[in-house]
Protein backbone atom coordinates (compact mmCIF):
# COMPACT_ATOMS: atom_id res chain seq x y z
CA UNK A 1 0.00 0.00 0.00
CA UNK A 2 1.11 3.57 -0.26
CA UNK A 3 2.06 4.10 3.43
CA UNK A 4 5.34 6.17 2.09
CA UNK A 5 2.46 8.66 0.92
CA UNK A 6 1.72 11.61 3.10
CA UNK A 7 -1.47 11.49 1.25
CA UNK A 8 -2.53 8.36 2.82
CA UNK A 9 -5.27 8.89 5.09
CA UNK A 10 -5.42 7.91 8.85
CA UNK A 11 -6.29 4.09 9.63
CA UNK A 12 -9.63 4.11 11.57
CA UNK A 13 -9.77 0.59 11.31
CA UNK A 14 -7.34 -1.96 11.13
CA UNK A 15 -8.34 -5.58 10.67
CA UNK A 16 -5.33 -8.34 11.52
CA UNK A 17 -4.96 -12.02 10.97
CA UNK A 18 -8.70 -12.05 11.15
CA UNK A 19 -10.52 -15.47 10.47
CA UNK A 20 -13.70 -16.60 10.82
CA UNK A 21 -15.86 -19.76 11.58
CA UNK A 22 -19.49 -21.26 10.70
CA UNK A 23 -19.04 -23.81 13.28
CA UNK A 24 -16.53 -25.95 11.34
CA UNK A 25 -15.75 -24.10 8.38
CA UNK A 26 -13.86 -21.57 7.54
CA UNK A 27 -15.11 -18.45 5.75
CA UNK A 28 -12.71 -16.13 6.43
CA UNK A 29 -8.99 -17.09 6.24
CA UNK A 30 -6.16 -15.05 8.10
CA UNK A 31 -7.71 -11.15 6.73
CA UNK A 32 -5.50 -8.24 7.13
CA UNK A 33 -6.70 -4.29 5.83
CA UNK A 34 -6.88 -1.19 6.78
CA UNK A 35 -10.26 1.13 6.56
CA UNK A 36 -9.31 4.26 6.39
CA UNK A 37 -10.49 7.24 8.09
CA UNK A 38 -13.65 9.25 5.88
CA UNK A 39 -13.11 7.05 3.16
CA UNK A 40 -15.62 4.64 1.15
CA UNK A 41 -14.02 0.88 1.30
CA UNK A 42 -15.68 -1.54 -0.81
CA UNK A 43 -15.42 -5.24 -0.77
CA UNK A 44 -16.85 -7.07 -3.66
CA UNK A 45 -15.94 -10.99 -4.57
CA UNK A 46 -18.22 -13.33 -5.90
CA UNK A 47 -21.24 -15.05 -4.03
CA UNK A 48 -19.99 -17.09 -0.94
CA UNK A 49 -16.19 -15.12 -0.75
CA UNK A 50 -16.67 -13.78 2.68
CA UNK A 51 -17.20 -10.28 2.00
CA UNK A 52 -20.59 -10.31 4.09
CA UNK A 53 -19.04 -12.14 6.63
CA UNK A 54 -15.92 -9.48 7.13
CA UNK A 55 -18.44 -6.97 7.69
CA UNK A 56 -20.83 -8.86 9.77
CA UNK A 57 -17.65 -9.29 12.27
CA UNK A 58 -17.08 -5.47 12.43
CA UNK A 59 -20.24 -5.01 14.56
CA UNK A 60 -20.27 -8.34 16.03
CA UNK A 61 -23.32 -9.10 14.72
CA UNK A 62 -23.07 -12.23 14.02
CA UNK A 63 -22.64 -13.04 17.85
CA UNK A 64 -26.71 -12.98 17.28
CA UNK A 65 -26.78 -16.68 16.39
CA UNK A 66 -24.84 -19.58 17.75
CA UNK A 67 -21.85 -20.98 16.41
CA UNK A 68 -19.97 -18.67 14.78
CA UNK A 69 -16.50 -17.11 16.00
CA UNK A 70 -13.96 -14.76 15.28
CA UNK A 71 -10.33 -15.47 15.69
CA UNK A 72 -7.82 -12.30 15.63
CA UNK A 73 -7.95 -8.70 15.99
CA UNK A 74 -9.68 -6.05 14.93
CA UNK A 75 -8.64 -2.65 16.11
CA UNK A 76 -11.17 0.26 16.24
CA UNK A 77 -8.86 3.48 17.04
CA UNK A 78 -6.31 0.89 18.48
CA UNK A 79 -8.27 -1.02 20.79
CA UNK A 80 -9.60 -4.69 19.91
CA UNK A 81 -13.38 -4.80 19.02
CA UNK A 82 -13.21 -8.68 19.17
CA UNK A 83 -12.07 -8.50 23.42
CA UNK A 84 -14.89 -10.24 25.22
CA UNK A 85 -14.36 -6.99 27.35
CA UNK A 86 -15.64 -4.99 24.80
CA UNK A 87 -19.30 -4.25 25.30
CA UNK A 88 -21.23 -5.06 22.50
CA UNK A 89 -23.85 -2.80 22.39
CA UNK A 90 -21.96 0.22 22.90
CA UNK A 91 -19.62 -1.02 20.28
CA UNK A 92 -22.53 -1.52 17.89
CA UNK A 93 -23.48 2.21 18.59
CA UNK A 94 -20.45 3.38 17.34
CA UNK A 95 -20.60 1.19 14.20
CA UNK A 96 -23.61 1.64 12.54
CA UNK A 97 -25.19 -0.82 9.71
CA UNK A 98 -27.68 -0.61 7.10
CA UNK A 99 -28.61 -4.43 5.46
CA UNK A 100 -29.60 -5.71 2.14
CA UNK A 101 -33.26 -5.62 2.61
CA UNK A 102 -34.90 -2.41 4.20
CA UNK A 103 -35.58 -2.96 7.64
CA UNK A 104 -37.94 0.04 8.76
CA UNK A 105 -39.56 -0.67 12.54
CA UNK A 106 -42.51 -0.90 12.57
CA UNK A 107 -43.25 2.47 14.38
CA UNK A 108 -43.45 6.11 12.60
CA UNK A 109 -40.96 7.42 10.59
CA UNK A 110 -40.11 10.43 13.44
CA UNK A 111 -39.89 7.18 15.80
CA UNK A 112 -37.70 5.24 13.34
CA UNK A 113 -35.72 8.13 14.13
CA UNK A 114 -35.66 9.37 17.29
CA UNK A 115 -35.50 5.20 18.56
CA UNK A 116 -31.51 5.06 18.35
CA UNK A 117 -30.73 8.69 19.39
CA UNK A 118 -32.94 7.55 22.39
CA UNK A 119 -31.18 4.66 23.28
CA UNK A 120 -27.80 6.59 24.78
CA UNK A 121 -28.80 10.71 24.55
CA UNK A 122 -32.13 11.91 26.79
CA UNK A 123 -32.60 14.94 24.97
CA UNK A 124 -35.29 17.81 25.30
CA UNK A 125 -38.22 17.13 22.67
CA UNK A 126 -36.68 20.33 20.44
CA UNK A 127 -33.29 18.82 19.93
CA UNK A 128 -34.70 15.21 19.38
CA UNK A 129 -36.99 17.16 16.37
CA UNK A 130 -33.33 19.22 15.26
CA UNK A 131 -31.62 15.76 15.13
CA UNK A 132 -34.20 13.37 13.12
CA UNK A 133 -34.97 16.65 11.07
CA UNK A 134 -30.69 16.56 10.57
CA UNK A 135 -30.41 12.89 10.14
CA UNK A 136 -33.11 12.81 7.26
CA UNK A 137 -31.55 15.42 5.56
CA UNK A 138 -28.41 13.77 5.92
CA UNK A 139 -30.27 10.83 3.88
CA UNK A 140 -32.03 13.05 1.74
CA UNK A 141 -35.64 12.12 2.64
CA UNK A 142 -36.27 14.66 4.64
CA UNK A 143 -38.00 16.38 1.31
CA UNK A 144 -40.24 13.39 1.24
CA UNK A 145 -41.65 12.93 4.47
CA UNK A 146 -41.26 16.28 6.28
CA UNK A 147 -45.52 16.26 6.33
CA UNK A 148 -45.76 12.81 6.96
CA UNK A 149 -43.32 12.37 9.89
CA UNK A 150 -46.35 10.22 12.05
CA UNK A 151 -46.89 8.16 9.72
CA UNK A 152 -45.95 4.56 9.76
CA UNK A 153 -42.19 3.86 8.29
CA UNK A 154 -43.75 0.71 6.51
CA UNK A 155 -45.70 3.24 4.30
CA UNK A 156 -42.74 4.56 2.82
CA UNK A 157 -41.54 2.61 -0.75
CA UNK A 158 -38.59 0.70 -1.26
CA UNK A 159 -35.95 3.42 -2.09
CA UNK A 160 -37.33 5.79 0.50
CA UNK A 161 -37.05 2.51 3.61
CA UNK A 162 -33.45 2.30 2.84
CA UNK A 163 -32.85 5.73 3.12
CA UNK A 164 -34.62 5.52 6.57
CA UNK A 165 -32.76 3.02 7.57
CA UNK A 166 -29.35 4.78 6.25
CA UNK A 167 -30.80 8.09 8.35
CA UNK A 168 -31.46 5.76 11.30
CA UNK A 169 -27.81 4.65 11.48
CA UNK A 170 -26.84 8.12 10.69
CA UNK A 171 -28.91 9.83 13.66
CA UNK A 172 -26.89 7.66 16.54
CA UNK A 173 -23.45 9.52 15.22
CA UNK A 174 -21.61 6.71 14.52
CA UNK A 175 -18.18 6.53 13.45
CA UNK A 176 -17.98 3.96 11.48
CA UNK A 177 -20.93 2.65 8.73
CA UNK A 178 -21.40 -0.59 7.41
CA UNK A 179 -23.51 -0.88 4.41
CA UNK A 180 -24.62 -4.76 3.31
CA UNK A 181 -25.08 -4.38 -0.50
CA UNK A 182 -27.32 -1.37 0.58
CA UNK A 183 -28.98 -1.03 -3.28
CA UNK A 184 -29.52 -4.71 -4.35
CA UNK A 185 -33.47 -4.60 -3.69
CA UNK A 186 -33.71 -1.11 -5.26
CA UNK A 187 -34.78 0.64 -8.49
CA UNK A 188 -31.59 2.45 -11.00
CA UNK A 189 -32.99 5.80 -9.24
CA UNK A 190 -33.35 5.15 -5.94
CA UNK A 191 -29.57 3.20 -6.24
CA UNK A 192 -28.46 6.37 -7.88
CA UNK A 193 -29.58 8.95 -4.51
CA UNK A 194 -28.14 5.90 -2.21
CA UNK A 195 -24.63 6.33 -4.17
CA UNK A 196 -24.69 10.13 -4.29
CA UNK A 197 -25.74 9.84 -0.21
CA UNK A 198 -22.68 7.30 0.59
CA UNK A 199 -20.28 9.94 -1.37
CA UNK A 200 -21.75 12.82 0.66
CA UNK A 201 -21.36 10.90 3.86
CA UNK A 202 -17.73 10.00 3.35
CA UNK A 203 -16.80 13.47 4.24
CA UNK A 204 -17.91 12.56 7.84
CA UNK A 205 -17.93 8.84 8.57
CA UNK A 206 -15.46 5.63 7.88
CA UNK A 207 -17.91 4.00 5.68
CA UNK A 208 -17.16 -0.04 4.37
CA UNK A 209 -20.27 -1.04 1.39
CA UNK A 210 -20.34 -4.76 0.24
CA UNK A 211 -21.36 -4.69 -3.12
CA UNK A 212 -21.97 -7.14 -6.07
CA UNK A 213 -22.29 -4.60 -8.75
CA UNK A 214 -18.70 -3.52 -9.95
CA UNK A 215 -20.49 -0.30 -11.21
CA UNK A 216 -20.44 1.02 -8.25
CA UNK A 217 -18.14 0.01 -6.43
CA UNK A 218 -16.36 1.38 -9.25
CA UNK A 219 -18.32 4.89 -8.80
CA UNK A 220 -18.83 4.61 -5.13
CA UNK A 221 -15.62 3.91 -3.22
CA UNK A 222 -11.84 5.08 -2.56
CA UNK A 223 -10.39 1.79 -1.58
CA UNK A 224 -11.39 -1.98 -2.89
CA UNK A 225 -10.96 -5.47 -1.23
CA UNK A 226 -11.75 -7.98 -3.53
CA UNK A 227 -11.93 -11.13 -2.32
CA UNK A 228 -12.01 -14.77 -3.26
CA UNK A 229 -12.73 -18.15 -1.22
CA UNK A 230 -12.62 -16.22 2.40
CA UNK A 231 -8.99 -15.01 0.95
CA UNK A 232 -8.12 -11.19 0.57
CA UNK A 233 -6.89 -11.25 -2.90
CA UNK A 234 -6.39 -7.97 -3.65
CA UNK A 235 -6.53 -4.61 -1.63
CA UNK A 236 -6.05 -0.92 -2.68
CA UNK A 237 -7.23 2.24 -4.10
CA UNK A 238 -10.33 1.43 -6.19
CA UNK A 239 -8.74 3.12 -9.35
CA UNK A 240 -5.81 0.97 -9.07
CA UNK A 241 -7.53 -2.06 -8.43
CA UNK A 242 -10.06 -1.71 -11.66
CA UNK A 243 -7.26 -0.31 -14.01
CA UNK A 244 -3.91 -2.17 -12.86
CA UNK A 245 -5.07 -5.27 -10.74
CA UNK A 246 -2.33 -6.85 -9.64
CA UNK A 247 -3.61 -10.39 -9.61
CA UNK A 248 -5.13 -11.78 -12.27
CA UNK A 249 -7.97 -13.02 -10.49
CA UNK A 250 -9.41 -9.71 -9.90
CA UNK A 251 -8.90 -8.52 -13.28
CA UNK A 252 -11.14 -12.03 -14.35
CA UNK A 253 -13.20 -10.94 -11.70
CA UNK A 254 -13.86 -7.32 -12.57
CA UNK A 255 -13.99 -7.90 -16.26
CA UNK A 256 -16.36 -10.73 -15.69
CA UNK A 257 -14.79 -13.64 -17.02
CA UNK A 258 -15.61 -15.27 -14.00
CA UNK A 259 -17.82 -14.79 -10.89
CA UNK B 1 -49.67 -30.65 -29.26
CA UNK B 2 -51.32 -33.84 -27.48
CA UNK B 3 -54.80 -32.71 -26.58
CA UNK B 4 -56.19 -35.84 -24.70
CA UNK B 5 -53.90 -34.87 -22.00
CA UNK B 6 -54.91 -31.42 -21.50
CA UNK B 7 -58.61 -33.03 -21.91
CA UNK B 8 -58.06 -35.39 -19.33
CA UNK B 9 -56.08 -33.03 -17.03
CA UNK B 10 -59.37 -30.78 -17.30
CA UNK B 11 -61.80 -33.37 -16.17
CA UNK B 12 -59.25 -34.33 -13.05
CA UNK B 13 -59.75 -30.97 -12.38
CA UNK B 14 -63.44 -30.48 -12.61
CA UNK B 15 -63.67 -33.76 -10.73
CA UNK B 16 -61.14 -32.38 -7.64
CA UNK B 17 -63.30 -29.10 -7.91
CA UNK B 18 -66.49 -30.70 -7.27
CA UNK B 19 -65.64 -33.12 -4.77
CA UNK B 20 -64.12 -30.10 -2.43
CA UNK B 21 -67.05 -28.09 -2.96
CA UNK B 22 -68.95 -30.90 -1.37
CA UNK B 23 -67.11 -31.22 1.21
CA UNK B 24 -67.42 -27.57 2.32
CA UNK B 25 -70.80 -27.70 1.84
CA UNK B 26 -70.97 -30.67 4.10
CA UNK B 27 -69.06 -28.84 6.93
CA UNK B 28 -70.56 -25.66 6.34
CA UNK B 29 -74.27 -27.33 6.28
CA UNK B 30 -73.61 -28.90 9.65
CA UNK B 31 -72.33 -25.58 11.16
CA UNK B 32 -75.16 -23.90 9.74
CA UNK B 33 -78.17 -26.31 11.32
CA UNK B 34 -76.36 -26.07 14.50
CA UNK B 35 -76.55 -22.30 14.19
CA UNK B 36 -79.97 -22.39 12.91
CA UNK B 37 -81.22 -24.72 15.93
CA UNK B 38 -79.39 -22.54 18.48
CA UNK B 39 -81.04 -19.32 17.19
CA UNK B 40 -84.74 -21.09 16.86
CA UNK B 41 -84.92 -22.38 20.33
CA UNK B 42 -82.64 -20.02 22.09
CA UNK B 43 -83.68 -16.64 20.97
CA UNK B 44 -86.89 -16.79 22.83
CA UNK B 45 -84.81 -16.87 25.97
CA UNK B 46 -83.14 -13.53 25.32
CA UNK B 47 -85.21 -11.93 27.08
CA UNK B 48 -84.02 -8.41 29.82
CA UNK B 49 -84.74 -11.24 32.49
CA UNK B 50 -82.13 -13.30 31.23
CA UNK B 51 -79.47 -11.03 32.30
CA UNK B 52 -81.15 -9.73 35.30
CA UNK B 53 -82.14 -12.86 37.29
CA UNK B 54 -80.67 -16.09 39.06
CA UNK B 55 -80.85 -19.52 37.69
CA UNK B 56 -84.37 -20.27 39.03
CA UNK B 57 -85.25 -23.53 40.66
CA UNK B 58 -87.59 -25.69 38.45
CA UNK B 59 -90.93 -24.35 37.61
CA UNK B 60 -90.38 -21.03 38.23
CA UNK B 61 -89.19 -18.07 36.41
CA UNK B 62 -85.31 -16.94 36.19
CA UNK B 63 -82.88 -15.41 34.19
CA UNK B 64 -78.60 -16.44 34.15
CA UNK B 65 -77.28 -13.60 35.49
CA UNK B 66 -75.25 -15.29 38.34
CA UNK B 67 -74.24 -17.98 35.57
CA UNK B 68 -72.71 -14.79 33.17
CA UNK B 69 -71.12 -13.35 35.97
CA UNK B 70 -69.17 -15.82 37.21
CA UNK B 71 -68.76 -17.25 33.42
CA UNK B 72 -67.24 -13.23 33.12
CA UNK B 73 -65.19 -13.20 36.48
CA UNK B 74 -63.44 -16.63 35.92
CA UNK B 75 -62.21 -15.94 32.48
CA UNK B 76 -61.00 -12.29 32.89
CA UNK B 77 -59.00 -13.91 35.77
CA UNK B 78 -57.87 -16.97 34.22
CA UNK B 79 -56.48 -14.42 30.67
CA UNK B 80 -55.23 -12.37 33.45
CA UNK B 81 -53.29 -14.41 35.12
CA UNK B 82 -52.48 -16.89 31.58
CA UNK B 83 -51.61 -14.42 29.23
CA UNK B 84 -48.30 -12.64 30.90
CA UNK B 85 -47.06 -16.54 31.47
CA UNK B 86 -48.24 -17.45 28.10
CA UNK B 87 -46.57 -14.48 26.28
CA UNK B 88 -43.25 -14.38 28.59
CA UNK B 89 -42.89 -18.62 28.25
CA UNK B 90 -43.58 -17.75 24.19
CA UNK B 91 -40.98 -14.76 24.08
CA UNK B 92 -38.28 -17.59 25.74
CA UNK B 93 -39.17 -20.10 23.28
CA UNK B 94 -39.02 -17.75 20.39
CA UNK B 95 -36.21 -15.59 21.46
CA UNK B 96 -33.72 -16.98 23.96
CA UNK B 97 -34.28 -20.36 23.65
CA UNK B 98 -34.88 -20.95 20.14
CA UNK B 99 -32.27 -23.52 19.92
CA UNK B 100 -31.57 -24.73 23.33
CA UNK B 101 -32.26 -27.82 25.07
CA UNK B 102 -34.85 -26.38 27.42
CA UNK B 103 -36.50 -24.69 24.79
CA UNK B 104 -37.32 -28.34 23.04
CA UNK B 105 -38.14 -29.92 26.38
CA UNK B 106 -40.66 -26.99 27.30
CA UNK B 107 -42.26 -27.02 23.65
CA UNK B 108 -43.08 -30.29 23.97
CA UNK B 109 -44.68 -30.67 27.29
CA UNK B 110 -46.42 -27.14 25.93
CA UNK B 111 -47.76 -29.17 22.58
CA UNK B 112 -48.98 -32.19 25.06
CA UNK B 113 -50.72 -29.51 27.19
CA UNK B 114 -52.04 -27.56 24.32
CA UNK B 115 -54.02 -31.60 23.05
CA UNK B 116 -55.21 -32.53 26.71
CA UNK B 117 -57.92 -33.21 27.69
CA UNK B 118 -59.76 -30.73 29.34
CA UNK B 119 -61.48 -33.16 32.06
CA UNK B 120 -57.60 -33.76 32.68
CA UNK B 121 -56.81 -30.23 33.65
CA UNK B 122 -60.08 -30.03 35.93
CA UNK B 123 -59.39 -32.96 37.67
CA UNK B 124 -55.51 -32.02 38.65
CA UNK B 125 -56.66 -28.53 39.67
CA UNK B 126 -59.49 -30.15 41.71
CA UNK B 127 -56.31 -32.56 43.11
CA UNK B 128 -53.71 -29.78 43.93
CA UNK B 129 -56.47 -26.68 44.82
CA UNK B 130 -59.82 -28.16 45.00
CA UNK B 131 -59.05 -30.90 47.80
CA UNK B 132 -56.19 -28.81 50.00
CA UNK B 133 -58.66 -25.82 50.48
CA UNK B 134 -61.47 -28.25 51.13
CA UNK B 135 -64.11 -26.74 49.38
CA UNK B 136 -65.16 -25.99 45.64
CA UNK B 137 -64.60 -22.22 44.28
CA UNK B 138 -64.18 -19.93 41.73
CA UNK B 139 -60.37 -19.29 42.30
CA UNK B 140 -60.02 -23.24 41.44
CA UNK B 141 -62.00 -22.52 38.11
CA UNK B 142 -60.13 -20.12 37.45
CA UNK B 143 -57.21 -21.45 37.84
CA UNK B 144 -58.58 -24.30 35.58
CA UNK B 145 -59.43 -22.04 33.13
CA UNK B 146 -55.66 -20.44 33.28
CA UNK B 147 -54.10 -23.38 32.72
CA UNK B 148 -55.85 -23.62 29.41
CA UNK B 149 -55.42 -20.34 27.89
CA UNK B 150 -51.22 -20.70 28.75
CA UNK B 151 -50.30 -23.23 26.22
CA UNK B 152 -52.68 -21.66 23.53
CA UNK B 153 -50.60 -18.54 24.24
CA UNK B 154 -47.43 -19.89 24.60
CA UNK B 155 -48.26 -21.29 20.80
CA UNK B 156 -49.44 -18.37 19.39
CA UNK B 157 -46.42 -16.51 20.52
CA UNK B 158 -43.88 -18.48 19.58
CA UNK B 159 -45.33 -18.70 16.21
CA UNK B 160 -46.02 -14.83 15.32
CA UNK B 161 -42.29 -13.86 16.91
CA UNK B 162 -41.17 -16.68 14.44
CA UNK B 163 -42.34 -14.73 11.41
CA UNK B 164 -41.08 -11.64 12.34
CA UNK B 165 -37.71 -11.69 10.04
CA UNK B 166 -34.36 -11.86 11.92
CA UNK B 167 -32.79 -9.08 9.82
CA UNK B 168 -35.65 -6.91 11.71
CA UNK B 169 -34.07 -8.15 14.93
CA UNK B 170 -30.27 -7.47 13.53
CA UNK B 171 -31.49 -4.02 12.22
CA UNK B 172 -32.62 -3.28 15.97
CA UNK B 173 -29.22 -4.82 17.61
CA UNK B 174 -26.92 -3.38 15.12
CA UNK B 175 -27.73 0.54 16.65
CA UNK B 176 -26.65 -1.10 19.98
CA UNK B 177 -29.89 -1.97 21.39
CA UNK B 178 -29.41 -4.57 24.26
CA UNK B 179 -31.43 -7.78 23.67
CA UNK B 180 -34.24 -7.49 25.97
CA UNK B 181 -35.05 -3.70 24.45
CA UNK B 182 -34.92 -5.64 20.80
CA UNK B 183 -37.83 -7.53 22.21
CA UNK B 184 -40.21 -4.94 23.62
CA UNK B 185 -39.68 -2.19 21.27
CA UNK B 186 -39.81 -4.20 18.37
CA UNK B 187 -40.34 -7.46 17.69
CA UNK B 188 -43.44 -7.77 20.26
CA UNK B 189 -44.52 -4.73 18.67
CA UNK B 190 -44.13 -6.41 14.99
CA UNK B 191 -46.01 -9.06 16.57
CA UNK B 192 -48.51 -7.31 18.27
CA UNK B 193 -51.68 -7.98 16.01
CA UNK B 194 -50.86 -11.81 16.14
CA UNK B 195 -50.35 -12.09 19.92
CA UNK B 196 -53.65 -10.48 20.63
CA UNK B 197 -55.12 -12.18 18.07
CA UNK B 198 -53.73 -15.55 20.48
CA UNK B 199 -55.22 -13.99 23.02
CA UNK B 200 -58.55 -13.44 21.91
CA UNK B 201 -58.57 -17.09 20.85
CA UNK B 202 -57.56 -18.92 23.73
CA UNK B 203 -60.43 -16.74 25.29
CA UNK B 204 -63.18 -18.04 22.76
CA UNK B 205 -61.54 -21.26 23.95
CA UNK B 206 -62.29 -21.47 27.30
CA UNK B 207 -65.84 -19.44 27.36
CA UNK B 208 -67.25 -23.03 26.34
CA UNK B 209 -65.05 -25.07 28.65
CA UNK B 210 -67.70 -27.48 30.87
CA UNK B 211 -65.35 -29.84 32.23
CA UNK B 212 -62.29 -28.24 33.93
CA UNK B 213 -65.36 -25.86 35.71
CA UNK B 214 -67.10 -29.09 36.90
CA UNK B 215 -64.76 -29.88 39.56
CA UNK B 216 -63.63 -26.54 40.44
CA UNK B 217 -65.81 -23.60 40.52
CA UNK B 218 -68.56 -26.77 40.68
CA UNK B 219 -72.27 -24.37 40.85
CA UNK B 220 -74.10 -21.97 42.89
CA UNK B 221 -77.72 -20.97 41.95
CA UNK B 222 -77.12 -17.76 44.09
CA UNK B 223 -75.62 -14.59 43.01
CA UNK B 224 -72.05 -14.71 44.22
CA UNK B 225 -68.86 -12.84 43.05
CA UNK B 226 -67.05 -14.41 45.86
CA UNK B 227 -64.40 -16.84 44.78
CA UNK B 228 -63.88 -18.35 47.69
CA UNK B 229 -67.20 -20.29 47.50
CA UNK B 230 -68.69 -22.26 44.59
CA UNK B 231 -69.33 -19.85 41.49
CA UNK B 232 -71.63 -20.03 38.81
CA UNK B 233 -70.95 -20.47 35.08
CA UNK B 234 -72.58 -20.73 31.83
CA UNK B 235 -71.03 -23.72 30.73
CA UNK B 236 -71.90 -25.34 33.71
CA UNK B 237 -75.57 -24.07 33.78
CA UNK B 238 -75.82 -24.93 30.35
CA UNK B 239 -74.96 -28.36 31.05
CA UNK B 240 -76.94 -29.05 34.34
CA UNK B 241 -80.17 -27.07 32.53
CA UNK B 242 -79.90 -28.98 29.31
CA UNK B 243 -79.34 -32.51 31.37
CA UNK B 244 -82.86 -31.82 33.39
CA UNK B 245 -86.29 -32.84 32.22
CA UNK B 246 -87.99 -29.34 32.97
CA UNK B 247 -88.55 -27.21 29.37
CA UNK B 248 -88.30 -23.74 30.96
CA UNK B 249 -84.77 -24.53 32.33
CA UNK B 250 -83.98 -26.36 28.84
CA UNK B 251 -85.24 -22.88 27.49
CA UNK B 252 -82.59 -21.12 29.75
CA UNK B 253 -79.87 -23.62 28.42
CA UNK B 254 -80.72 -22.98 24.84
CA UNK B 255 -80.67 -19.24 25.57
CA UNK B 256 -77.00 -19.44 27.63
CA UNK B 257 -75.99 -21.60 24.26
CA UNK B 258 -76.81 -18.87 21.99
CA UNK B 259 -75.44 -15.95 24.46
CA UNK B 260 -71.81 -18.12 24.61
CA UNK B 261 -72.02 -19.19 20.39
CA UNK B 262 -72.60 -15.34 19.77
CA UNK B 263 -69.77 -13.65 22.37
CA UNK B 264 -67.30 -16.36 20.61
CA UNK B 265 -68.78 -15.56 16.88
CA UNK B 266 -67.96 -11.57 17.93
CA UNK B 267 -64.38 -11.96 19.42
CA UNK B 268 -63.31 -14.51 16.62
CA UNK B 269 -64.83 -11.37 13.90
CA UNK B 270 -62.49 -9.39 15.73
CA UNK B 271 -59.60 -11.36 16.21
CA UNK B 272 -59.87 -11.89 12.14
CA UNK B 273 -60.05 -7.63 11.45
CA UNK B 274 -56.91 -7.23 13.64
CA UNK B 275 -54.99 -10.28 11.79
CA UNK B 276 -55.95 -8.27 8.67
CA UNK B 277 -55.59 -4.95 9.30
CA UNK B 278 -52.03 -6.06 9.88
CA UNK B 279 -50.87 -7.71 6.30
Amino acid sequence: MNDMRPVTPNVRVSIQNLSFYYGRFQALKDISLPLYDRKVTAFIGPSGCGKSTLLRVLNRIYELYPNQYARGKVLLDGENILDSGQDVNLLRARVGMVFQKPTPFPMTIYDNIAYGIKLYERLPRSVLNDRVEHALKRAALWNEVKDKLHDSGLSLSGGQQQRLCIARSVATRPEVILLDEPCSALDPISTAKIEELIDELSNEYTIVIVTHNMQQASRASDYTAFMFLGELVEFGLTEQVFTAPKNQRTEEYITGRFG
Amino acid sequence: MNRSRYFRRRAVNYLLLSLSVCATVFGLGWLLLILGALVRDGVAGITPALFSQMTPPPGSNGGLANAIVGSLLMSALAVLVGTPIGIFAGTYLAEYGRHGWTAFVVRFVNDILLSAPSIIVGLFIYEILVLQMGHFSGWAGAAALAAIVIPVVVRTTENMLLLIPNSLREAAAALGTPRSLVIRTVTWRAARAGIVTGVLLAVARISGETAPLLFTALNNQFWSTNLNAPVASLPVVIFQFAMSPYDDWHRLAWAGALLITFAVLALSIFARTLETRRS
